[in-house]
């Protein structure tokens, strides 16, 4: 080898969007991953007025609080999947030796991993809304609270996720590290749709979630490559 | 491809490893482990199994940090030159990365762009179908992978190694599930990369028929032999 080849710095946008399509295109292929956490979602909101009765009183009064844990528990049920199937296919080692840093690799993922599991059920979330009593402020206040806080959520349990990739059930696991670090997510989240929907300000609340979306996006995927490595590794 | 310069591969070798250690379950695999990886090398890492060369070759290519030791690539520590070493190298593991929901073009396409490929557009496709074409693949490129058979399967994973020229193929028991042609192409496909100036390591339990004056030989395992 006579001379060191150029070191050509690869693109970030075109690694980013790669790993992004890849993703979208697999999960557009299988779509029950697509559906078992949406269906969840409504499912459990379903269940409420069952169990608690259906007096508009009560549900107006819990039904933030009730969207909020629901859409928590559909993410933290999805998240398992996120790095599984790359695992156990190979394909994460590809990830890991590619010249990319692994952080453009892992928010390429989880980008797509938001798309797949977030959108869907922030978009069904009006109609839940209707069903549980919810003014139309409210309801308009809580799909932008969902919007700020569920990629934090992502970011949290896509922690716990690679951390427990390389265990044969990390399932439960993923719940013990990621739901304490829900809890400021939820606070702030149902806080603010409460706000709303007894008139008051809710700026402020709005403000930590965003706050909070930003923090965990610019420095969680490093935490989520860091338990990467160590789970391939081990 | 390649560029080659018989006076510089006297110089500097590619991967050095100078005293490896790697402890398993306290039980030492091999130590004091040293070795250089030159272009145009074709080394073959021998031992029974569970001897540890799946953990030297994942160790090499930088998968583990299981070990104590030094490697370097191109005379600088491994820590200091990830990228570029990541970029000139190309691992091929038991596990192949084959994603069975997409076809063979598209499983190759973001393999490249992870990679970081400068191809783009058409020189991509162009490039893409031509390795699938030379694994003996021509007609199969747009079918699903879980429709192909696993010797199939195995060609779409080292159909990577023709995407892009690359300087070093690391190479996880490449032979298995390939059938009897395929592994006398790919025999001649390995001596004519390393011809090139590239390098290859590579597990195998099949007898190479590879000239024995440029085949190199990690043995692992020897110490126990007698037990």
């Amino acid at each position: 080898m006579a001379v060191e080849p150029e070191m050509t710095y690869p693109s970030l946008r075109q690694g980013l969007w790669a790993i992004f399509k890849r993703d979208l295109v697999i999960a557009f292929r299988q779509r029950s991953d697509l559906v078992n956490s949406l269906f969840f979602f409504i499912m459990v909101i379903t269940l409420f007025p069952l169990g608690v009765g259906p007096e508009p009183e009560i549900l107006s009064r819990i039904g933030p609080g009730v969207l909020w844990i629901a859409a928590l528990l559909s993410t933290l049920l999805s998240v398992d999947s996120l790095f599984r199937q790359d695992y156990e296919d190979g394909s994460l080692e590809i990830l890991l030796l590619s010249p990319q840093p692994l952080f453009i690799i892992v928010l390429g993922k989880i980008m797509a991993h938001w798309c797949i599991t977030a959108v869907p059920l922030i978009l069904v979330s009006p109609l839940l809304g209707v069903m549980l009593f919810l003014d139309a402020e409210t309801i308009g206040v809580l799909i932008v609270t969902l919007l700020l806080g569920t990629p934090v959520l992502s970011m949290i349990s896509a922690i716990g996720a690679a951390l427990t990739v390389g265990l044969r059930k990390g399932g439960v696991l993923i719940a013990v590290i990621a739901l304490p670090l829900y809890v400021p997510v939820l606070i702030f989240g149902t806080s603010a749709v409460e706000a709303a929907s007894m008139s008051l300000v809710f700026s402020g609340q709005l403000a930590y979630l965003a706050a909070l979306a930003i923090f965990s996006i610019t420095l969680a995927p490093f935490a989520i490559a860091a338990g990467l490595r160590i789970s391939v590794s081990g | 491809m390649l560029e080659t310069g018989v006076e510089s591969q006297l110089i500097s070798p590619l991967l050095e490893a100078k005293s490896l250690l790697c402890e398993r379950d306290d039980r030492v695999l091999f130590e004091e482990l040293s070795f250089a990886i030159t272009a145009g090398d074709i080394t073959q890492v021998e031992g029974p199994n569970g001897s540890g060369k799946t953990t030297l070759i994942r160790i090499l290519c930088g998968l583990s940090s299981a070990y104590e030791g030094q490697l370097s690539w191109r005379g600088r520590p491994m820590s200091q030159c990830r990228e570029q070493f990541c970029q000139q190298h190309i691992y091929f593991g038991h596990l192949t990365g084959i994603k069975a929901p997409l076809s063979a073009e598209e499983n190759l396409r973001w393999m490249a762009q992870c990679r970081g490929s400068s191809l783009k557009g058409l020189a991509l496709d162009n490039a893409v179908d031509q390795a699938l074409a030379k694994v003996g693949l021509h007609g199969f490129e747009d079918a699903p992978v879980y429709t192909l058979s696993a010797g199939q399967k195995r060609r779409v994973a080292l159909a990577r190694l023709f995407l892009e020229p690359v300087a070093l193929w690391v190479l996880d028991e490449p032979f298995t599930a390939i059938d009897r042609n395929g592994v006398a192409e790919l025999e001649s496909i390995i001596e004519q990369h390393a011809k090139q100036g590239g390098a290859v390591v590579l597990t195998t339990h099949h007898e190479l028929s590879i000239d024995p004056s440029h085949l190199k030989v990690i043995r692992l395992g020897d110490a126990r032999e007698g037990l």
